[in-house]
């Protein structure tokens, strides 16, 4: 049932072997082939010959976002560009894009841990694969493609949108295994239903959701809506895209494909390595990258570690689901705020969709939140006090989550924006110039 | 008897109590009454319609959040002491109101009204006790 026995079920110690020998090459090969990372490491005076362990990795400067944006486009290879066989990059919503290129090796690789990651969700060469990534530039369609087909599955690359024929193809072709973001399965799973389709006329036994954050409250509502078995799937384009880490059955956290990416937990204010268990910003390495090596990544995802064994089998080190992005992370009246917060008190009440905007103001001085959740025929009522209690109740179980008072609107049910990639949840209007 | 009548939850934004209307007038509803409670965010409208399921399947359709429920409807003598003269009957039997609107026919010279009461068994109780005059859904459609 394991994809790969010898590399995901290997004892720590002979990991940890292996990690270091390919940390030295990757070093070796970022400072001898990218003047980008030629002159960081000379800044910071540390040079290949410093890294006899893992640990010795701390001596080494981090990698940004912003560094790989100033390298713009291809300032990060490690090869001629005539090695680069595929190119991928971000949307660059939040500035510049970022470019990732890959070898023909890079593929292999990218292909083979997302098969590992299709196979943790019980894939084999029998299922189907809806695949409604979006295909192109994104990492996610073409990621999940390359790992289908080096499983042997049927890949079907629908891409995104089109939810109609999504249903339809899902349907006559008997799709096994759906894969897309959260917030899509959720509008999927309200369209099967609205168009009367009962999910025994579906062929879905599993789906692969990630690019964005969610819950386990949304976990119990995808499973349940669509009869399916969901986990959780982690990647990014800077470091190759899906597959750099995934849920198996057993649902206690992701599994980092630790002999491609090697993973710390750094404290995101103090820059510290902090120990096994600890909350922190996840910082990945890729230890086999040809194209593209990336050294100490800086992800702004919070998650932490377990290199305890898993009860599937596998050894490989496990990071919790991601809680909070240290930029998405919100500051309202200096408390931190994460939107899976709300998210998971909006889940506890009967009758509620996971369809939710946050809106942050600052009307005066004082910051406010309003939280806009769609009504639904159980969440209303004819009678005004009704009302109020409803959104009372859900005030109350958000200032529970997250210590803080929100002004709770319903809003008509579907009005709100459904997304057929990330959803965009927070809408933040404070003016900070 | 108890008359169904519908609520839908209409949000405080341009145009969307005049959405709902249309679409029931497009559907070829009736409007026997209705009234709008509102706050600063959201109104619910409530009405009593010449045929229930289409006007819920319409509006549905067209994405509102709709519900039914039980009201009485009742007829006020129309004398000035009318209206207390019911809500006393409903008061003397501590049955609570949640709320009452009125509306005129143009057929009666009395005014009716529509109730929605805590507990509308009791409440049709009193009523029928004291020969108030509740109306029946064929009542209502010859209004």
């Amino acid at each position: 049932m394991v994809w790969n026995e010898k590399a995901e079920c290997m004892s720590r110690e002979e990991k940890e072997k292996l990690q270091i020998k390919l940390l030295k090459e990757a070093i070796e090969k970022a400072y001898n082939n990218v003047p980008f990372y030629k002159k960081r490491f000379d800044e910071a005076g540390v040079g290949p010959e410093d890294l006899q362990s893992l640990e010795d990795i701390e001596k080494f400067p981090f990698t940004t976002k912003a560094d790989l944006r100033e390298t713009y486009p291809f300032g990060m290879f490690a090869v001629p560009e005539d090695e680069i066989v595929e190119i991928h990059s971000t949307s660059g919503t939040t500035g510049k894009p970022t470019v990732s290129g890959y070898t023909k090796k890079d593929l292999d690789i990218w292909a083979e841990v997302t098969a590992r990651a299709i196979d943790m969700a019980g894939g084999t060469k029998k299922d189907r694969i809806q695949n409604c990534y979006g295909y192109g530039l994104f990492t996610g369609g073409l990621g999940i493609h390359h790992g289908g087909y080096k499983l042997g599955a049927t890949v079907i690359p629908i891409s995104a949108g089109n939810t109609k024929r999504q249903i339809e193809i899902m349907k006559d072709f008997q799709s096994t295994i759906l894969t897309c973001t959260p917030s899509y399965a959720l509008y999927l799973a309200e369209s099967i239903e609205k168009e009367g389709i009962s999910i025994e006329e579906l062929g879905l036994k599993s789906g692969i959701f990630g690019a964005e954050m969610w819950t386990e409250e949304m976990r119990d509502e995808l499973e349940n809506r669509l009869g399916i078995t969901a986990v959780n799937i982690y990647g990014l384009t800077e470091l190759m895209g899906p597959g750099v880490a995934n849920e198996c059955m057993v649902k206690k956290g992701l599994h980092i494909a630790d002999d491609h990416f090697y993973p710390e937990i750094i404290d995101s204010k103090t820059k510290e390595t902090l120990p096994e268990g600890e909350k922190g910003e996840l910082v990945l390495t890729t230890l086999t990258r040809e194209g593209m090596p990336v050294i100490r990544f800086r992800t702004k995802d919070i998650t932490s570690l377990n290199y305890d064994k898993c009860d599937c089998g596998r050894t490989t080190v496990r990071m919790s689901r991601i809680t909070g992005r240290t930029d998405d992370m919100l500051k309202v009246r200096g408390v931190i705020v994460f939107p899976s917060q709300i998210e998971r008190a909006i889940l506890k009440i009967e009758g509620l969709t996971p369809n939710y905007q946050i809106i942050v103001t600052r009307p005066e001085y004082l910051d406010e939140i309003e939280v806009q959740v769609e009504a639904t025929p159980s969440l209303f009522s004819d009678e005004m006090k009704e009302m109020e209690a409803i959104e009372r109740k859900i005030a109350n179980k958000i200032h529970k989550e997250i210590g803080l008072r929100v002004n709770v609107s319903l809003v008509e049910s579907e009005s709100l924006p459904r997304s057929e990639g990330k959803a965009v949840r927070v809408i933040d209007k404070r003016n900070f110039d | 008897m108890k008359i169904q009548q519908i609520s839908v939850f209409i949000e405080n934004k341009e145009g969307r109590l005049k959405k709902a209307i249309d679409v029931l007038s497009k559907a070829g509803i009736n409007i026997r009454a209705l009234s709008i409670a509102d706050t600063s965010k959201f109104g619910i409208l409530r009405l009593i319609v010449s045929d229930n399921k289409k006007a819920k399947e319409a509006l549905e359709s067209n994405k509102f959040v709709v519900k039914e429920n039980d009201v009485l409807v009742v007829e006020i003598p129309d004398h000035p002491d009318g209206l207390n003269t019911i809500l006393g009957y409903l008061d003397d039997d501590k049955i609570n109101v949640e709320y009452i609107y009125a509306f005129v026919s143009n057929k009666t010279d009395e005014a009716i009204v529509v109730m929605k009461l805590e507990n509308i068994e009791e409440g049709m109780k009193a009523l029928k006790e004291h020969n108030a005059k509740i109306l029946t859904l064929e009542d209502i459609k010859n209004l």
